[in-house]
Order: C-alpha cells, then structure tokens, then sequence
C-alpha cells in the first residue's frame, strides 16, 4: 500500500446530535447482506432518515445544507454496538474524512483508523458550540489538524485529543497495519512457536 | 508485585512494540463468518498476500442463514452470494469452515467454546463484537472490523493499544428468578454502556465462581454492550470440566499439562487493578430493558424513569428512548403486552438457556397474540434438546421449533419483526431497529422471563410463578 499520511481535514461539517447512536442506525444490518462494501453510502443512517422525513423533519445527512461536508460532528460514543466496519465504509463513502466527537466506540475508532479516518475528540462545549456555529452557518469551514492538535472555525481554536499511537500511524502514513504487521515475520513465528496451546493441536 | 490475566496474556502474545507505539500481538485463534470476511479476503487478493497461519481460522456461517428452510441454495439470492463467497474463500485458503451440512455449525460464539477451540490463555479475534464471549474462558478475545481481519489473516497480527483492567466483583447469592442475564445487564445499567470503554471487564467474586460456562458466556457476551471490547472470567475448575473431552481441547496427557499451564494464566491473587467495582448479587432483580440501548433498564418491578426527574444529555436520550418506544414515563414495564417472543441469540440460546425457558413453558402455551420462537444456538445444542424432549415441549406450547443460527438478533435473515411489535427477547441489543424492523421494539431479558412473557402475552415477573416459589 502506499503511504497515505493524514495531517489535516479541511471542508465543511455535518453537525449529528445523539449520544450512543450505535453502528446498527448508521447502516442498518439488511444493507450488510452483499460481498463488498460499494454503495454502502446510498443507506446512511437510512431509517434514521425515513422516521425524520415521515415527520417532517430532516436528518442532517438527508440535509442538502451539509452536502459535500467532510468533517462530522457527534457527541458521546459514537459507533458503539455491532463491530460491523460498514458503519465507517459507509460514512467516509458519503466523504466523510474526519470525525471530531466527545467520545467514540473503540471498535469504531480502531476500524475508522484502519481507513485512515481519524475520529478525535473534544469536550461537550466544544461540540455544542461547533455544532451551533454549523447549524446557523453551515458553510463554516473547519479545520481538522493532527499536527497541533486543534479543530479550528476560523480565527478559532479549540483543543483535540487523539491517542498518542493512531496519532503517530495518520501522521506517519502507517494507518494501514498490513504492510507493518508482516514487516519482521521471524518475530512472528517466534512468537508463535512459545505458545504451548499451537502444539497441543 | 502480580499479574492479571489480561496482561499474562497480553505479554505471551506480543511480537513488538511498533514505531507508532501500538503492540503487534500475536492471535491465537480467528474465527470467521460470511458477513465480515468477503471484503477482507478480496483485500487480500488485490494485494497479492496469502493468508499465513489457516490452521488458526476456523469459519461458520451464522448470521444469514435461515432458520426455517435451510436447504441451498437460500431462497434469499444475496444470503446465497455470501455463503458461497465464504465456501470458496476458506477452500482457496485451507481454511476449515463448518458449514450447515457438518453437524456443527452454529453461532460462532456458541460452537467456538462446544468444539474446545475457544481455551485459556488465548488471544481470540472475530469480525463480530460479541467475541467477548470467549473471555468466559480465560482468553483474551475480541471483536474487530473486516480490515483487521484482513490483518489477521495476512500475518496473524493486530496493532494494538493496550487495555487497563476493571475488577467487578460479584459477590453472594442471586435470588431466585435472577440469572447471568440479569447480572449483566445489571452491570452495564451501573457501569453505563460507554464505561468499559478502554477496558477489559475481569468478573470474579463467589458469584461468578459459582456459574456455570453457559452462564459466564451470557455474562463476557455484554461486556461490549457495556463498551468493554474484552470481558473475562479467570479460568478454574469449571472451565477445564467444560472443556474436557471436546474435540479440539487437549487430550489424555497434554490436557491436564495445559490444566496446570491455565492455572497459571489466571491473574494473581495481588494483582493491581485500574479499578475495582462490587455487586451484591442478591440486591438484583429480574431485569428488562425498556428504551434504546442495553443499559436503560429497570427490574421488572420498577417503574420507567422521567425525563423531567434528569437533566442535560441524560434527559435527552430518556425523552427519546421513551418516544421511540411508545412508553410513558413513570410506567410500570410489568404488563407491557408484547407480540413476539424470541428465545436465542449468542447471549442465551445454549442448551441451560433452553432448559430454564422450557421449564417455565412445560404444560402451558403462548398467548395467543404472541408469536414465539426458540432458536438453538448451535446444531449441537438442538440435537441435545431434542435428545431431552425439549423441542416437544417448545412445540406443544406455540413455540417455533428452529435451526441454528443468528436469526432475529440481527435479522439478516428471514426472522424479523414487523412494523412497531414489541418483541420479548433474549437477545443483547434493542436498539432502533436491531431486530428488522427500523420501528419495532426490544425489551431484552432472561429466557425464563421471555418464556414466560410469550405465555402471559405480557411481560411478567418471572418469581411470581409458582415454580419459583419457596
């Protein structure tokens, strides 16, 4: 694979109110039923929308305000439930690149890194008062930056976190394990050949 | 100073620590599916890479299969597409795959442990959550996404940050009526569904010595649902008498050397802990689930919270979970008339599930609105029911009689609710949509409270009934 480092998200924002909106409502388990993950996109929070519509009201992924967003802004554990990697394929398929959160699901979090996605995070003012700034204004433009460690709204800053290892792996391009997990194999089969359970069957 | 299992474990399987920080661990056992695996293994081809160690993946289908009419090719063509993908990828890798023709093929977190391949001391990954199941076992096992699967299969290797250990201990005597289920969703109400989140749960105390293997399963299953990826029980006696004589624990000799080798996996009585949390067993209840996510509930003999008693987010996710499912606030869950009940799913569809559900439902029937069904978690599981009558009683009283598999946990399948019922259901998540239909409603609980809420048409409080009388 080539390497890919991942510094900085800039674009426009799609603001998604909700604690714990689990993997289930972001791509319903029916859309799961196919051998790859294409068009994944086209049933993004699906239901979510259709129960919105049915009240008149919109999703703000069914919004045309926050088309062509590229940065997402969600509040605590996002991702959580099912480990079902649809969930991050189908929102960075809709052009997603970044997710900026109070908090997410660690199997979403791991699964968004391994597509070179990162999800930080930031505290609940930070999101409310982004996700109000885009609400009122959706063509905001917000910047993503893993070098300094800010989501910045204009002339505004405001402090991100990121553990320290997926940091280092978008900055230095190593997001995508494979190539790295196979780099000494010796070690591995070292590692295999101490564990007592490998030579019992 | 001592160890916890976790890091014995963590310690044995580490290759190196990578420049970015992360560990490459070494995994024991794979398991795999149809549902998260034919993109990892089209990955694979793309980038030219084999899989490296196909004697330690073992697949089943599970998810798409249908319980009713198993025969192939499924009726449903995209269930069909997704088989085949999984026979031809594990017959181009050397993988094994128990299919439905092998006499064991189940839910993979039910025949992991049935076939002794689950064991202590191992590092087990699955593209699924509920690998958590494993840790009742003493391993160290977890659920990733299809691009870890990838990297499991290419190199037998994750990337890793390392977890910190949460200790809840369970201690005393559960009342009568209350099982494992309730005893976790007890755990993950207290805790909340995003506390375990950078933990493993390690559960100990009397409470959880005392359980059977079926029971410490339901248990480390929810430890996701409590946002702990790894959930473990230290492995003793139990386990090895589980594990004894199946067909891939060790045999004769080898197995009461890989006793004493599991002996010492389990964390040492002065291991330090990153937090500790005490449970009296005999203050919990029969439990149900009344709202969106597996931590709002109540026992069954309380009244449903108020949004206007909370404030800020809480407040929130109570208006919304009580309007999602119809339920007024301060109401009473006891009487909830249901339309469904479902006894199975990798949380509780084991043959001590269908033991304690046919009890309850031996010599009575379904109400007649409900529509009810049992669905074994494994072709082993069914046979042994069947040899124990259970399938007649499950029959006699309305019950659907069916194969194994997911079913309507997920409804990847042909089992599904309709539009806004209301299903009572042993399974681990009632969130929106969970179970098919994007309106239907989940209250989850016991198979003994499901099994006597398909009779009484409602939910009921199971230590009412006179079998769980003094």
């Amino acid at each position: 694979m080539a390497i890919e480092k991942v510094r900085q998200v800039a674009g426009a924002a799609l603001p998604l109110r909700g604690d714990n909106i689990d993997t289930d409502r972001i791509i319903p388990a029916r859309f799961l039923k196919s051998i790859t993950f294409e068009g994944l996109q086209d049933h993004l929070f699906e239901d979510d929308s259709q129960q919105l519509q049915a009240q008149g009201r919109k999703h703000p992924t069914a919004d045309p305000r926050f088309e062509g967003a590229t940065i997402l802004l969600v509040n605590v554990n996002f991702g959580c439930g099912s480990s079902r990697e649809h969930a991050p394929q189908a929102i960075r398929r809709s052009g997603i690149r970044a997710i900026v959160g109070e908090s997410f699901s660690e199997i979403f979090f791991g699964n968004s890194v391994a597509l070179g996605m990162p999800c930080v995070s930031a505290d609940h003012a930070t999101l409310d008062g982004l996700m109000g700034l885009v609400e009122s204004e959706p063509s905001t433009q917000l910047v993503v930056d893993l070098d300094r460690m800010v989501v910045a709204a204009g002339t505004q800053m405001f402090p991100i976190t990121l553990p320290a290892a997926a940091r280092e792996a978008f900055l230095d391009g190593s997001w995508d394990a494979t190539g790295l997990l196979l780099d000494r194999f010796d070690e591995v089969e070292q590692v295999a050949s101490r564990l007592p359970y490998l030579q019992w069957s | 100073m001592g160890a916890t299992l976790l890091q014995k474990v963590w310690d044995l399987h580490t290759v190196r620590k990578l420049p970015n920080g992360q560990t490459q661990l070494f995994i024991g056992l794979h398991l795999i599916h149809e549902v998260t695996t034919p993109q990892a293994f089209d990955m694979l081809r793309a980038r030219g890479l084999g899989v490296r160690f196909p004697n330690r993946t073992v697949a089943t289908v599970d998810h798409i299969v249908p319980t009713r009419d198993q025969r192939r090719p499924f009726l449903d063509v995209m269930a069909e597409d997704m088989l085949s993908a999984l026979e031809r990828n594990c017959r181009e890798a050397g993988v094994r795959l128990y299919d439905l023709s092998s006499g064991v093929q189940g839910i993979v977190h039910v025949i992991g442990p049935e076939l002794g391949l689950t064991q202590p001391g191992m590092t087990i990954a699955c593209g699924d959550s509920h690998t958590s199941t494993h840790g009742a076992f003493g391993a160290v096992a977890f659920g990733i996404g299809t691009s870890q699967v990838r990297d499991v299969l290419a190199s037998q290797c994750l990337a890793l940050d390392p977890l910190k250990v949460r200790r809840i201990r369970v201690t005393g005597r559960l009342g009568r009526g209350v099982y494992a289920k309730d005893v976790i969703l007890e755990i993950i109400r207290r805790l909340g569904v995003k506390g375990g989140v950078g933990y493993a749960y390690e559960y100990a105390g009397d409470a959880i010595a005392r359980m059977s293997m079926d029971e410490r399963m339901t248990i480390c299953n929810m430890s996701i649902e409590g946002g702990a990826r790894v959930g473990y029980v230290n492995p003793d006696q139990t386990t090895f008498d589980y594990l004894r004589g199946r067909r891939f624990a060790p045999q004769g000799e080898a197995f009461d050397a890989a006793c004493e080798w599991w002996r010492g996996i389990a964390s040492d009585p002065d291991a330090t802990y990153d937090d500790e949390v005490l449970i009296d067993a005999a203050s919990i209840r029969p439990t149900v689930t009344w709202g969106i996510n597996p931590g709002q509930s109540v026992y069954v003999d309380e009244s449903l919270p108020s949004p206007e008693s909370l404030a800020g987010s809480d407040r929130a996710a109570v208006g919304e979970a009580l309007e999602f499912m119809g339920f007024k606030p301060g109401s009473r869950i006891q009487g909830t008339k249901i339309d469904v009940a479902f006894v199975g799913s990798c949380t509780n569809s084991r043959l001590s599930d269908l033991r304690e559900a046919a009890k309850i439902v031996r010599g009575r029937h379904v109400a007649p609105h409900v529509r009810a069904m049992v669905v074994p978690g494994s072709q082993p599981v069914r046979a042994a029911a069947e040899r124990e009558g259970l399938d007649r009683v499950f029959i006699d009283a309305g019950f659907d009689w069916r194969g194994a598999g997911c079913s309507m946990c997920l409804a990847m399948n042909p089992d599904k609710l309709e539009g806004r019922e209301v299903c009572a259901s042993s399974s681990n998540r009632n969130f929106k949509g969970r179970q098919g239909s994007p309106t239907g409603r989940t209250l989850l609980m016991s198979p003994a409270m499901v099994a006597a809420a398909a009779v009484a048409g409602e939910v009921v409080d199971v230590r009412e009934l006179p079998e769980y009388g003094d």
